[in-house]
């Protein structure tokens, strides 16, 4: 088990590296250039563009840049933007937010998703089944702006039980709608997911053997039926969670959320290259640590899996 | 993003346009008791640089400045005339050299008062290069500039020759050359004054500002709120009605209108393109629809051989008959735009209506024999570069039909990935033809609509246009011994643009935006923004 980890945490440094190289590499060739952007629709003053781009180290060739990048990346320095805070301090600001709206979501998927999984899966055909069905192929054949839109709408415009926007970022209690219409999409998912899984293991041996030797129907469902299910479900949320934290810019943007998809959208808008490459490190690690778990719990539910 | 993806933005005190009708119910000011006491929400993106006067060149960052400093001169709210604010006077006998008196009492919100110097050394240091202000350039008519900001390399002196303290309410500025309406550019955010604490901690100052003007800085969570409270002991002539503003940050605009419409948030900056043709029957009489001081043009790449000779002044105008202004003002843009007639905005000083003459309305037979008599189109195909971020493919696809239909002559949209990309394609002539180009005053005077764009080598030129019968005019008019021959001056430059039609005037902007039910007399001025200090919050 511990070599194992080990063996993963090592393969994840080429992982990282490459990663961050190839979106280091797409920043900074974007064409445009984001010094004279600065001066929007006059025209840049020659001496200060030099002055800027020495400043944020632009004037160097694209290797350079890089390596000074990294440098400073394993001494903690993320960078800083062109308003003149630090990478970190705009990551602090940010992430809590979307790491909340994205832990919510979650919750929410892996709750209500199960739940309807489980219930579809054991009364195949049932109207509840069918019921399960539709829905969640409606959730998925709605894009999701449509979806926070038509929230927006019904929540807030007609029943006034929220305000159309979120307020105050860091509020828990107005994270919830958000949350729900980011995690609706995977939760059709994780609902189909765990409907499929049920339906194949009903019929496998050992539930029959369990059935046999008279255990409770709880404990049967619980302990053998879900335990076993969840491994299809459990991939597709470990590598969820990772995309529900980079894919929340089009929820961020409508319910006008301050997390990382905002940030994310508005430094990519003014190729803003250290804010960029930072958050998209940070999200890579986090994809890399929730792979690395999900692999981990494959042994916790399968005995059969083992790691030496 | 916003429709004007970071449009150069433009300093603007509280000015206003008089409002068209649909606004006017509760402007009256007594129609419901209003509490000074209270603060306002406005819509607002979180500021691209520093708070700093000289560096602010976008909407973020400039209206939150705008009403922290408070500078010599602004632009009246209701004629959009220039008026003292912390300036007794500022006299000139020659346009070249101003004696500039200041009011006394004015202090900053850290109570330290302002003086001559404290404008001196801010300006100084605005236009040094070593602190990459962005705005450095807006100093360069002062005489010494070049010593601050070599054309290359670095400074040789840390202040301007042409800057000289007398006492602490008196100072003179001195001109390399003669031009006439310097006090006109004078409201502009970059010339606003810094108190003595800057100096010591520029970069610390840009994040905690402490200025003059008619709200004092509390506080800035990035990315979502910078709050600001009246200052008590503001002593410009627009005391504030309300107590204070609050700069809340949106990414998007339909966010910010769903807000409103919620009177969760109390005014915003423009409504989102898919609220325009439902904004107004939302809003009833909150709605406000009021003219910009900013246009439309398309550009033509006339310094390549296709494009460069007299004759094809002539297609040009063609082209321009070409287009039906009106309806697709009308229609594609949804009345959020007004037909031009001339290459300034309307509501600028000196804006006269018709320079352009015949070449600006729909003549489709006249376009079609205009067009052969220059020769034709090159290749019978014109190209029109465009940024693909700023909502502009409509309006441009509608052009090139109007031209395709009335002249026969191919006509296809040339879109680039965003604002950047397209820039560099203009100012790197990397493009064929004809651009999407446009105009935002920096101040409400004609000049600015020319000087800063059609003069030869001017900064913005990016035609390649050079017309020594222009240039001429612009310098007897930036010469003239008042400001009012200077207007006429340019409007006998402008006369020249209709003949040789470097750009074809489109339309104007417009406001279009509206207030929450919380509070009233919202007027917009010709800036595009609400005349803050006039705002206010229902008790």
């Amino acid at each position: 088990m511990g070599s194992y980890v080990l063996r993963r945490v090592l393969q994840m440094i080429p992982v990282f590296f490459g990663s961050t190289f190839l979106i280091f590499l797409m920043v900074y060739t974007l064409p445009g250039d984001p010094v004279a952007a600065l001066f929007g629709d006059k025209a840049a003053d020659p001496a200060v563009v030099a002055n800027l781009k020495h400043k944020y180290y632009l004037d160097q060739p694209l290797w350079k840049q890089y390596l000074h990048y990294m440098g400073n990346l394993f001494q903690g320095d993320f960078g800083t933007s062109f308003t003149g805070r630090s990478v970190t301090d705009i990551m602090a600001d940010a992430f809590p937010v979307t790491i909340r709206l994205a832990l919510m979501a979650f919750a929410f998927e892996l709750i209500v998703g199960l739940a309807l999984g489980l219930v579809s899966g054991l009364r195949r055909g049932s109207v509840q089944d069918t019921l399960v069905l539709v829905l969640t192929l409606v959730v998925i054949s709605i894009p999701v702006f449509v979806l926070a839109y038509i929230a927006q709408t019904i929540f807030a415009t007609n029943l006034g039980w929220v305000t159309p926007t979120v307020q105050d970022s860091k509020d828990l209690s107005q994270l919830i709608l958000p949350a729900i219409v980011l995690g609706s999409l995977s939760l059709a998912y994780v609902a189909r997911l765990t409907r499929t899984s049920i339906g194949e293991n009903l019929r496998a041996d050992y539930m029959r053997t369990a059935v046999a030797k008279g255990l409770p129907r709880r404990t049967v469902i619980t302990r053998h039926l879900l335990r076993n299910s969840l491994i299809p479900v459990v991939t597709f949320l470990g590598t969820d969670l990772g995309a529900l934290m980079g894919g929340a810019i089009v929820t961020e943007g409508i319910f006008n959320v301050q997390g990382i998809g905002n940030v994310l959208y508005r430094a990519i808008n003014q190729k803003e290259g250290p804010t960029v490459v930072g958050i998209v490190t940070v999200l890579v690690i986090v994809y890399l640590v929730a792979s690395l778990i999900v692999d981990l719990l494959y042994a916790v539910l399968d005995p059969r899996i083992r790691y030496a | 993003m916003p429709a004007a993806t970071r449009a150069r933005w433009v300093l603007a005190a509280a000015t206003s346009v008089a409002l068209v009708a649909s606004g006017c119910s509760s402007s009256g000011g007594g129609s419901s008791s209003s509490d000074s006491g209270k603060t306002f929400s406005y819509q607002s993106s979180e500021p691209q640089n520093p708070l700093q006067p000289a560096n602010a060149n976008e909407t973020g960052g400039g209206r939150i400045l705008q009403n922290l400093f408070k500078g010599l001169v602004d632009y009246d709210p209701s004629n959009a005339k220039i008026r003292m604010q912390v300036a007794d006077s500022i006299e000139t006998s020659d346009s070249q050299t101003f004696n500039v008196t200041l009011k006394t009492g004015w202090t900053f919100h850290d109570g330290t008062p302002v003086t001559s110097k404290n404008f001196v050394d801010a300006w100084n240091w605005g236009a040094t290069t070593s602190n990459n202000q962005i705005n450095s350039s807006w100093f360069s008519d002062i005489e010494g500039y070049q010593d601050v900001h070599p054309a290359s390399g670095q400074p040789t002196a840390t202040a301007m020759s042409g800057l000289t303290v007398v006492d602490d309410t008196h100072f003179t500025i001195k001109l390399h050359t003669k031009v006439s309406y310097f006090e006109y550019k004078l409201g502009y955010i970059a010339f606003s004054p810094l108190p003595t604490a800057f100096f010591s901690d520029p970069t610390g100052f840009g994040q905690k500002p402490v200025g003059n003007g008619a709200y004092q800085f509390v506080s800035w969570s990035h990315n979502q709120q910078v709050v600001t409270k009246a200052y008590p002991n503001y002593q410009g002539v627009d005391k504030p009605k309300n107590g204070g503003i609050v700069f809340k940050m949106y990414n998007t605009s339909e966010a910010a209108y769903a807000d409103l419409q919620s009177n969760n948030l109390d005014v915003m900056d423009q409504v989102p393109p898919s609220a325009l043709a439902t904004y107004k029957s939302d809003l009833g009489d909150r709605a406000i629809d009021s003219p910009q001081g900013a246009i439309q043009n398309i550009g033509f790449t006339l310094y390549q051989p296709d494009w460069a000779g007299p004759d094809k002044a002539k297609v040009r105008q063609g082209l321009s008959m070409a287009i039906d202004r009106d309806t697709i003002t009308k229609t594609v843009l949804q009345g959020s735009r007004k037909p031009a007639s001339a290459w300034v905005a309307e509501g600028v000083e000196g804006y006269k209506a018709g320079q352009c003459g015949d070449n600006c309305t729909f003549d489709a037979t006249k376009a079609k024999q205009l067009i052969a008599e220059g020769g034709g189109v090159p290749g019978n195909k014109l190209t029109i570069t465009y940024n693909a971020d700023g909502g502009h493919k409509e309006w441009v696809d509608a052009v090139c039909n109007s031209i395709r239909q009335s002249t026969g002559v191919d006509c296809v949209g040339d879109p680039k990935p965003d604002f950047k990309t397209a820039r560099a394609a203009i100012t790197g002539h990397q493009i064929n033809g004809a651009f999407r180009t446009g105009w935002v005053q920096d101040y409400p005077l004609n000049a600015n609509f020319m000087a800063d764009v059609y003069r030869t080598g001017a900064a913005s030129n990016d035609f390649g246009y050079s017309s020594p019968q222009f240039d001429q005019l612009a310098t007897e008019a930036d010469q003239a011994a008042s400001v009012a021959d200077t207007v006429t001056g340019y409007q006998k430059a402008e006369t020249v643009l209709a003949n040789d039609m470097p750009a074809i005037p489109l339309w104007y902007y417009r406001t279009n935006s509206g207030y929450s039910a919380n509070v009233q007399n919202v007027k917009f001025d010709s800036f595009g923004n609400p005349a803050w200090t006039q705002v206010e919050v229902k008790g």
